[in-house]
């Protein structure tokens, strides 16, 4: 197409084709006669007929087509950055903090702060965590510095709470110890490379 | 060490020194790095890092151990040390991985420091890994073994600078080295695993638990994470932590500490001091300095009440009393009080130390005693008079120890009270426990000794002969006598003559030359011998005198025998101040000797109370949450800084209620300078640190003033004022308590009570009443101090409410009685 064509805005000359439709009703009395044509033609069934039919298909059927979206949700990237989760060891149960500080540290927005003690098992045990949602801007630099992956982005994206306290203790976070065998290993962001192994000098062991 | 200046090149840099000092410390004061793990200014060199090798002309040195001499060249790094430094470094890191997660050291790790700087990237030798058990060695001392590298740093500063030796190096259980390990290895890397492997640091009396004076020094020195208090263990990552440079408020020493803080909890954002931390290659902290930093007086905000009823105080007072340890701004507010309103100032510490100081000044023609305790580590013979070294000044009795240890010195320790700690600092160090009284015979003796005796007068001189008398004695000895005997071969049955030697005890009479001083003072009968070997070759001197003489019935005698004794001995004089600014008060306030009317007691007992503790009427800041200068016992105007917030009143607001106040407490800074002696210097222009080199740059020197030197004959010693009968209390703190702030600190736990020796303990049972004369008296709980020797009980004056000194008034030592409870 050349562009004089483009440039002729010369509409009524074109080619355009014309659907063929009914001529409009002129008088009163036309007009009335359409109305009640139309009324009593029964169109509108057809229309709520394709609905019940798609309806019965998908409840009876099997045939849905959408996700039920507050009972089901489609799977996110690994890489979004969501609600903060903190994971356990897989094996103890034991949530793997180990309160070093470094998210907290890291946090761009300060919004992390922990208290730290030492335990009757000769451990630094984190006695409390907080992350302050009001100023998390979810840079993710906390999963990424985490050492133990155990401070990761979760998928949950819905941020909306009467309090924004709600969020934002460790326990609220933690995998509950009944999901343990639902926790899954956090491949995004901060996570080891899959060919981590090949870039390391290992230290040799003597066992 | 002589003072000779000499030149050496380190990598092509020139650097002046005096000829004696090792190559790494004149590295340092020049700023060059030579790496080194192991070693600590001013102690011995220890060789257990073996990092610091360095070529000195040519040759492979330790720069820690090895001296300069003029014109050496040092080479810091070629490619063989980096290698043998490399290696060390690996083995180092060896079961220590360095992406340690929980350590207190965090990031401040000197081990990951070098690991980086040497740039080590791979590990090349593994041996398996011996269990080690986490301790915790007192109430404030936690080792994690794990972390350990057996530096021996704790080792070296606990033996040379604070004397206890609590630790040392035991056996650690671990495996041999690899065989092949020996050739492969480099030379100095090997020697290090080796040592490294077998040893681990453990408390050395043989128990789980470390019997010293819980300073904490040895946390400070630990390059990693392995020796923590315990309270800050697992608390806070040190990047977490504001540092505030400041002095520590509880001795006369003044040291110079930094109070490190952040915010309390999640829930409490105000500010709490996590721990104190020193430039511990510079100066040496002790328990209280270190632990006793949670002190500060925390309120809700200004109480117009309380402050409207302070003034009114104010106006009605005729005493103000006060103790010292408050700063030199409040000394002035002070003293510009008693000249605004006419009212006593009254000061039991100060006031005592001040007369002893102006009849020392009149005798000695000089304002203030000449030396300071950096003098005194210097010198090679030291003496120490009339202070409890442990208790008194921790810092003095760590200059005592350094004297036997690093100068190979020799000291003299006279005091009523025998201590079994400071016979241990070294071998030529002399024990006087001498009677209550006597501490003039001590200064004799010194003088005796010491003195030039042509510089003293004929009578001194007579006097002092006096007590010198010869007396015949019989000696048993020891010989070897050859004794002919005739032995029968049984084999071949033929007797011979054979010639044995068999030791005889025989007696001997000789003429012994006795100083009746040492008698009289308990010196044992070796003294004399064994003090000329103590003398032999050296060269320096110094005395120390403590509060002992400034209570002291007669204190103006001894003042003027400390006088002369730094005139004719040429000793370097240093006088302990009985409390924290002590010293500044005496020279910035008119003291008064009696209190009368209605009393202000000012962080002490009186009609209206201010003070830092809860318990008073009107809240003033504590020294932690001040600005302002001490005065030292180095005779150095010394800053400090707020640690923390005070939203109350301050002695300022009351100044500038009545007029006379300024803007800010730190205004009164400059107005020093109108004292004798002070600068006119402003508080923000005063430095508070150190040099790479060790120079003190905190605030600034006192200029000893010279005064009119009056011709003051010294008195003979007088026997009427000796106690040495009944039941004697001797007015003494606990090693770590000087004040009400270093009770209220929660890790200091010396409680009240009276301390005395283990034997005297078992005489008097758990819980005593000690009677004073005037009819006061004390119910005590009988606390055993196992450094302690002797029956004299030890009762503690911190406790501003007890009025300890007022019961004691004008003596250290009273004669009490004893009851049972």
């Amino acid at each position: 197409m050349s562009l004089e064509k483009f440039k002729d805005r010369n509409i009524g000359n074109q080619n355009y084709t014309l659907i063929g439709h009914e001529a409009f009703p002129q008088t009163s009395g036309e007009k009335f006669e359409r109305v009640m044509k139309r009324m009593l033609k029964g169109e509108l069934f057809v229309g709520l007929w394709v609905t019940l039919r798609t309806m019965f298909q998908a409840l009876f059927k099997g045939e849905m087509h959408t996700t039920k979206y507050p009972f089901e949700k489609l799977p996110i990237s690994p890489r979004y950055r969501a609600i903060h989760e903190m994971l356990r060891l897989l094996e103890s149960g034991h949530y793997r903090c180990i309160g070093c500080g470094l998210c907290e540290q890291i946090c761009i927005s300060d919004c992390i702060r922990m208290d730290t003690r030492y335990d009757e098992n000769q451990r630094k045990e984190v006695s409390e965590y907080t992350i302050n949602f009001g100023r998390c801007i979810f840079c993710g630099y906390c999963a990424e510095v985490c050492p133990e992956l155990a401070i990761v982005h979760g998928p949950r994206y819905e941020t909306s709470s009467e309090q924004r306290a709600s969020f934002s203790l460790f326990e609220d976070m933690l995998t509950p110890i009944d999901a343990l065998k639902q926790q899954k290993e956090y491949p995004g962001f901060g996570a080891i490379s899959p060919n981590a192994d090949e870039n390391i000098k290992k230290t040799p062991l003597a066992y | 060490m002589s003072n000779k200046e000499i030149t050496v090149k380190i990598d092509g840099k020139e650097c002046k020194s005096v000829e004696g000092e090792y190559i790494l410390n004149v590295a340092r004061a020049n700023d060059i790095f030579i790496p080194a793990i192991c070693y600590l200014t001013r102690c011995s060199p220890t060789l257990a890092c073996r990092i610091c090798l360095v070529e000195a002309d040519g040759k492979r040195v330790y720069a820690c151990n090895a001296k300069v001499k003029d014109g050496m060249e040092v080479t810091v790094t070629n490619e063989e040390i980096l290698q043998e430094r490399r290696a060390i470094m690996e083995v180092y890191d060896v079961n220590h991985p360095l992406q340690c997660g929980v350590c207190d050291q965090s990031g401040e790790c000197e081990l990951q420091n070098y690991t980086l700087e040497l740039a080590v990237d791979s590990q090349s030798y593994a041996i398996p890994d011996t269990i080690r058990q986490n301790k915790n060695w007192s109430d404030v001392l936690h080792y994690d073994a794990g972390l350990c590298i057996v530096c021996e740093r704790c080792v070296t500063v606990c033996k040379d600078m604070i004397g206890d030796s609590a630790i040392k190096t035991g056996p650690r259980g671990g495996e041999a080295l690899p065989k092949e390990a020996k050739d492969t290895m480099p030379k100095d890397a090997y020697a290090m695993w080796n040592k490294l492997q077998k040893s681990i640091i453990v408390p050395s009396n043989g128990t789980d638990f470390t019997n010293c004076s819980d300073c904490g020094e040895c946390t400070a020195v630990c390059p990693v994470g392995a020796l923590v208090s315990r309270d800050f263990v697992y608390k806070s990552n040190a990047w977490e932590l504001k540092r505030i440079p400041a002095t520590c408020a509880h001795c006369s020493s003044g040291c110079q500490i930094y109070y490190e803080t952040k915010h309390t909890s999640i829930s409490d954002p105000t500010e709490k001091i996590y721990r104190v931390t020193n430039e511990w290659n510079y100066v040496s902290l002790c328990g209280a300095g270190r632990f006793g930093y949670d002190f500060e007086n925390r309120v809700q905000g200004k109480d117009e009440e309380a402050f409207a009823l302070a003034l009114k105080a104010f106006n009605t007072a005729q005493s103000i009393k006060f103790n010292s340890a408050i700063t030199n701004e409040e000394a002035l507010m002070l003293q510009r009080l008693k000249e605004k309103l006419g009212v006593k100032l009254i000061n039991h510490d100060a006031k005592a130390f001040k007369d002893f100081l102006a009849s020392y000044s009149k005798a000695s023609g000089k304002g203030l005693y000449g030396g300071d305790l950096k003098e005194v580590m210097k010198s090679d013979f030291v003496i120490s008079v009339g202070a409890s070294l442990r208790n008194d000044n921790p810092n003095a009795r760590y200059a005592f120890n350094h004297v036997q240890k690093m100068n190979k010195g020799a000291g003299l320790y006279f005091h009523p009270v025998g201590d079994t700690l400071v016979s241990t600092f070294g071998k030529s160090v002399e024990i006087f426990t001498h009677q209550v009284g006597q501490e003039e015979l001590a200064l004799y003796l010194i003088l005796d000794l010491f003195a030039n005796k042509e510089r003293l007068d004929d009578e001194t001189k007579e006097y002092l002969a006096s007590f010198h008398r010869h007396e015949k004695r019989i000696v048993k000895e020891k010989i070897m006598e050859e004794v002919s005997q005739s032995v029968t071969d049984k084999a071949t049955g033929e007797t011979k003559e054979v010639i044995k030697k068999v030791p005889k005890t025989i007696e001997k009479e000789i003429e012994v030359q006795i100083n009746g001083l040492v008698e009289m003072l308990g010196g044992n009968d070796a003294f004399y011998e064994n003090f000329e070997k103590m003398k032999s070759k050296k060269e320096s001197f110094s005395l120390i005198i403590g509060e002992d003489l400034y209570y002291h019935p007669h204190s103006r005698n001894l003042s003027r025998l400390v006088a002369l004794i730094e005139e004719v001995c040429d000793m370097t004089l240093v006088m302990i101040p009985p409390r924290t600014n002590s010293l500044g008060v005496a020279m910035i306030c008119d003291l008064d000797e009696e209190e009368s009317g209605y009393v202000i007691g000012y962080n002490e007992h009186g009609h209206f109370r201010l003070g830092s503790r809860g318990f008073s009427k009107l809240d003033i800041p504590a020294l932690n949450q001040q600005e302002g200068t001490f005065t030292n016992i180095n005779k150095r105007v010394v800053p400090t800084n707020a640690a923390l917030d005070y939203h109350g009143y301050e002695l300022n607001d009351i100044l500038n209620a009545l007029g006379i106040g300024m803007r800010q407490a730190i205004d009164f800074t400059p107005q020093l300078g109108r004292i004798e002696g002070f600068k006119s210097e402003n508080f923000d222009d005063l430095p508070n640190g150190y040099t790479n080199a060790g120079e003190e740059l905190r605030g600034y020197a006192l200029e000893v003033v010279e005064t009119n030197k009056e011709e003051i004959k010294v008195v003979k010693f007088d026997e009427s004022i000796v106690i040495n009968e009944g039941e004697i209390a001797y007015r003494c703190n606990p090693q770590r308590q000087f004040n009400d702030f270093t009770d209220r600190s929660s890790q200091i736990n010396e409680e009240f009570g009276a301390y005395v020796s283990p034997n005297k303990a078992k005489e008097l049972g758990e819980e005593i009443e000690v009677i004073f004369d005037q009819e006061q008296s004390f119910k005590l709980k009988v606390i055993v101090d196992d450094r302690m020797q002797g029956d004299i009980i030890a009762i503690p004056d911190y406790k501003s409410y007890q009025n300890v000194y007022g019961v004691f008034g004008r003596d250290r030592y009273k004669k009490v009685t004893i009851k049972k409870v």
